[in-house]
């Protein structure tokens, strides 16, 4: 099952599982993560360090590395120009994927900084992308990273061209990449946590080029953070990750008005926020800690932290999932908070 | 009088020329001339973006980082202790009043030491007045804080590798409450923490404030965490404190255009919050090449002439309200929930 969106498709992830080989075992990483996503559109993956989110993110890509693989699942692309692949299918490398990464799909990562080769020049690094994927001159591959340079807010675009990673400001690294990861005209851009290194101010500069591009270009976003404010203000629809699963979707203002699973409510309360000052509201903590994959809870993965579990129940059998299209919740309480 | 008193305090880094006749061609101003009090069982909050100095402003008053200028004077029961002026020696007892707490508790923590030893390091280590205590009491000392601290008494056979970020947070907090300080520099104690146990180490540290009668200087670019634990908050740009004053009048009417820019930044969770504008443009300039006058005038909507040729000296506008600004009475500026618009309903239930 998939959650669905008004638009046409761009991403379409059903039963996504990854796995670890481990001397002889296969550990379970995420266990069937679906989601898609749709032209224009914001979905937020938002999970703690160790829920599977930037593992999700990187097998999208098919860039899982080391010991990890895709064990089942589906990644169905659908790229504005009418291409279409099971990117799950695809090995880690030849020709197929390499049409798709970078060019159809792009990605943007948290540290900018090492993201970037340090002995290229960003115009250099910028025109590769293009000459790689597309059949075009030099002048031209230069021409359009110009132009891109130009569109994330870059002064003296053209000059910026011949100048190293290390002499940009980690904001200008940041919209560097950026403008990289968009110089193809993907169709789906991941942005993997991309301004938890920056400064706020910079980070609202970066959070409003996003939203304008999207706006502009018309791609879908995955976006991957655990900064439930940069939630509220970029996403469309939500996802809520935690321990290799994806226990709650919905719309954002479902996701922040009615959260329906256990883990989504306490997250909320976890957070303090500015109008607190007044209110002397105490923020609730979520007893415990995550989760180690390697020994995860049986059951619920959420059942010892959970405020509403059922004993035993919730410690034996995996919750079953309720709702429909783009709501779902994977808790034995799903289907009364839904109705409520 | 109160607990913490800082006086004109400042850090200069000098750059060098390599070779052997090496010499100073370059220098930056961490933190140029800051002033402020802490009072007993407050919280000072220090805000700022990175390169502001806060780090720095923290080590210096527990000399982790020497100060080029200024003094810092602390006032522990009975007595007076100027710490700028003191001597190695006296310096290291003069720690047992004032500990620190890190960032990355991965890497502040001795991976070869049990939990016992490190708690029990700095109460064996010569750094206090009282009388050498007898391996019982030194243990009795541990199993209290590292109880108060929410570590089991089980746990403290373990090394650090065996816990969670979190509780190595605490395992920190524990070492640094462990010789009973009065003030703690707690340096974004949680930023490298997930949010489910950010929450757990923000009460935690509120809790032990309270039964402790601790004093924090708690630093953090989480602007709503600081707004949850401190009474009042200092911001810093470039090396200088911009507006110091109560929590609840910095952050809902501030009075210098910096610190409206840093609220109006801060991203609320909730989606119905109407979008902020984005009030500052460009990156902070280079710290050691600060803007003349004042240093905040390369980005501020107000700056005139004036703050090009004279930096602004930070005065009081209001009952322990400070500003360094020269238009500050005739600006007018948004707090957090202005910018915000109403104030919404919180999620859930």
């Amino acid at each position: 099952m998939s959650m669905s969106t008004d638009h046409p498709h761009v991403i379409d992830v059903s039963n996504l599982s990854i796995s670890l080989k481990n001397d002889n075992n296969s550990i379970a990483i995420t266990r069937d993560v679906s989601f898609s996503i749709g032209r224009g559109e914001v979905l937020a993956l938002v999970g703690e360090s160790g829920s599977g989110k930037s593992v999700t993110a990187l097998a999208l890509m098919q860039l899982l590395g080391g010991n990890l693989s895709i064990s089942s699942g589906q990644i169905v692309l659908t790229a504005i120009d009418g291409y279409s692949a099971d990117i799950a299918k695809l090995g880690r490398n030849g020709r197929q994927i390499e049409a798709i990464r970078g060019a159809r799909m792009g990605m943007i990562f948290q540290e900018p900084m090492s993201s970037f080769s340090p002995v290229h020049t960003i115009g250099a690094q910028i025109a590769e992308v293009v000459t790689v994927h597309e059949d075009v001159g030099r002048k031209e591959a230069r021409r359009r990273s110009a132009e891109l340079l130009a569109k994330v807010g870059i002064p003296d675009p053209v000059g910026a061209l011949d100048r190293y990673p290390y002499e940009f400001s980690g904001g200008m690294r940041q919209r560097a990449m950026i403008a990289r990861a968009l110089v193809c005209g993907p169709s789906l851009l991941i942005a993997d946590e991309p301004t938890t290194a920056l400064d706020v101010t910079i980070q609202g500069q970066i959070l409003d080029l996003l939203s304008k591009l999207k706006d502009e270009l018309g791609m879908a976003i995955l976006f991957i953070t655990h900064d439930l404010g940069i939630v509220a203000q970029m996403a469309d629809r939500v996802a809520i990750m935690y321990a290799g699963s994806i226990v709650e979707t919905g719309s954002v203002r479902e996701i922040f008005r009615r959260p329906s699973h256990p883990y989504t409510r306490a997250l909320l309360e976890a957070v303090p926020r500015l109008g607190d000052i007044d209110e002397r509201r105490r923020i609730n903590p979520i007893a415990g800690s995550m989760p180690n994959l390697f020994e995860p809870p049986s059951g619920c993965r959420f059942h010892p932290r959970c405020p509403v579990a059922v004993h035993p129940r919730c410690s034996l059998e995996r919750p079953p999932t309720f709702g429909s299209g783009g709501r779902l919740v994977e808790c034995i309480h799903g289907e009364a908070e839904l109705a409520r | 009088m109160s607990l913490l008193s800082v006086d004109n305090l400042s850090v200069r880094f000098t750059k060098r020329s390599g070779g052997v006749f090496s010499r100073t061609i370059g220098a930056v101003s961490a933190v140029d001339g800051v002033s402020f009090n802490i009072d007993r069982g407050e919280t000072l909050g220090l805000v700022g973006e990175s390169g502001s100095g806060k780090t720095t402003l923290g080590l210096s008053l527990l000399r982790g980082t020497e100060p080029t200028s200024g003094t810092v004077t602390l006032r522990p029961e009975g007595g007076q202790l100027e710490i700028t002026a003191l001597g190695k020696r006296d310096l290291r007892r003069a720690r047992q009043h004032m500990q620190m707490i890190f960032q990355d508790p991965y890497s502040s923590l001795n991976p070869r030491m049990t939990v016992r030893e490190i708690l029990s390091e700095p109460l064996t280590a010569g750094l206090t007045d009282a009388r050498k205590l007898s391996g019982a009491e030194v243990d009795a000392r541990v199993v209290d804080i590292a109880t108060k601290c929410g570590l089991s008494v089980d746990q403290l056979r373990r090394f650090p590798h065996a816990f969670s970020g979190g509780q190595r947070q605490r395992i920190a907090i524990a070492r640094a409450l462990v010789l009973k300080p009065d003030l703690v520099v707690c340096d974004e104690p949680i930023s490298s923490l997930d949010v489910s146990i950010q929450a757990q180490i923000l009460n935690l540290l509120a809790d032990l404030q309270k039964s402790l009668g601790l004093t924090y200087l708690f630093i953090a670019h989480d602007l709503a965490a600081v707004a949850y634990i401190c009474n009042r908050v200092a911001v810093m740009y470039l090396g200088k404190i911009v507006e110091i004053g109560p929590t609840r009048q910095v952050y809902f009417t501030p009075r210098h255009p910096y610190t409206e820019a840093l609220m109006s930044a801060v991203p609320e969770p909730d989606p119905d919050a109407p979008r902020r504008p984005i009030l500052l443009e460009g990156e902070r300039p280079d710290p050691a090449n600060p803007p003349s006058g004042c240093r905040f005038r390369t980005r501020c909507r107000f700056a005139t002439e004036l703050c090009a040729i004279e930096p602004p000296p930070l005065r009081e506008v209001q009952a322990d309200h400070s500003v360094a600004c020269h238009h500050t009475d005739t600006i007018k500026l948004r707090g957090a929930l202005d910018l915000r618009g109403p104030v919404q309903e919180t999620a859930g239930r």
